[in-house]
């Protein structure tokens, strides 16, 4: 089961430069909320800001990770 | 499954996604939503007024697999309006308190619509929404 720091080290690992805080919303390890600060999501939309999010857990997502809430921001220069 | 079952309710699927201008993706119906995430955007859309058809993805596991491939998108709920993915419960909450979620519905919200999405649990039943339900069931 993963934890908040886990999943903040592996957004981090895969977006370059990100900057991640994660709170574990039950304490269960299971549901989780991911904001993410990161140069990377500039001229992408908010669906491909997320997916880009989800796409570093996969399948995971909807099984051992039940529910990821994200919320995604660009620096403004 | 069979590869025609599964071709079959691809097809439902996709045409209930072109068939109603606003259809949500949810677990449980918007009387009864049956995970928080839903609860919260049925919550949202309801507190914009606009009318919106809703799929019950719980009774069969493969409708909530084939509304992921055909969206690229791994969690329900999912919303779509005109045909278009327009995301699940974050971005739809999001977009509630921005004021663009009522835009893109192309609905005005009600003077007295609350400034953040109305708790899921407990929130006063909206009006009753049209279109399908459990159409695909």
């Amino acid at each position: 089961m993963p934890t908040s720091e886990e999943i903040k080290l592996r957004i981090e690992a895969a977006i370059p430069g990100a900057e991640v805080a994660v709170e574990d919303l039950t304490g269960g390890g299971d549901h989780f909320r991911a904001e993410v600060l990161a140069d990377a999501f500039a001229g992408k939309s908010r669906l491909d800001q997320h997916r880009m999010v989800y796409d570093v857990f996969g399948p995971e997502v909807g099984g051992p990770i039940h529910a990821l809430s994200i919320k995604t921001q660009t620096r403004t220069p | 499954m069979s590869e025609d079952a599964q071709t079959q309710l691809r097809e439902q699927i996709q045409q209930a996604i072109t068939d109603n201008p606003v259809v949500l993706f949810m677990k449980g119906t918007p009387e009864q939503p049956r995970c928080g995430f839903s609860a919260r955007t049925v919550a949202a859309l309801e507190a914009t007024g606009s009318p919106f058809a809703a799929v019950d993805v719980l009774p069969h596991p493969a409708i909530r697999q084939v509304v992921s491939e055909i969206s690229n998108w791994p969690t329900i709920p999912q919303l779509f309006v005109n045909g278009e993915l327009v995301g699940g419960c974050d971005i739809v909450t999001e977009m509630y308190e921005s004021g663009e979620l009522a835009e893109t519905l192309g609905v005005a919200p009600p003077d007295d619509a609350p400034d953040t999405v109305p708790d899921g649990e407990g929130a006063v039943p909206g009006p009753a929404p049209m279109g399908i339900e459990n159409r695909l069931g």
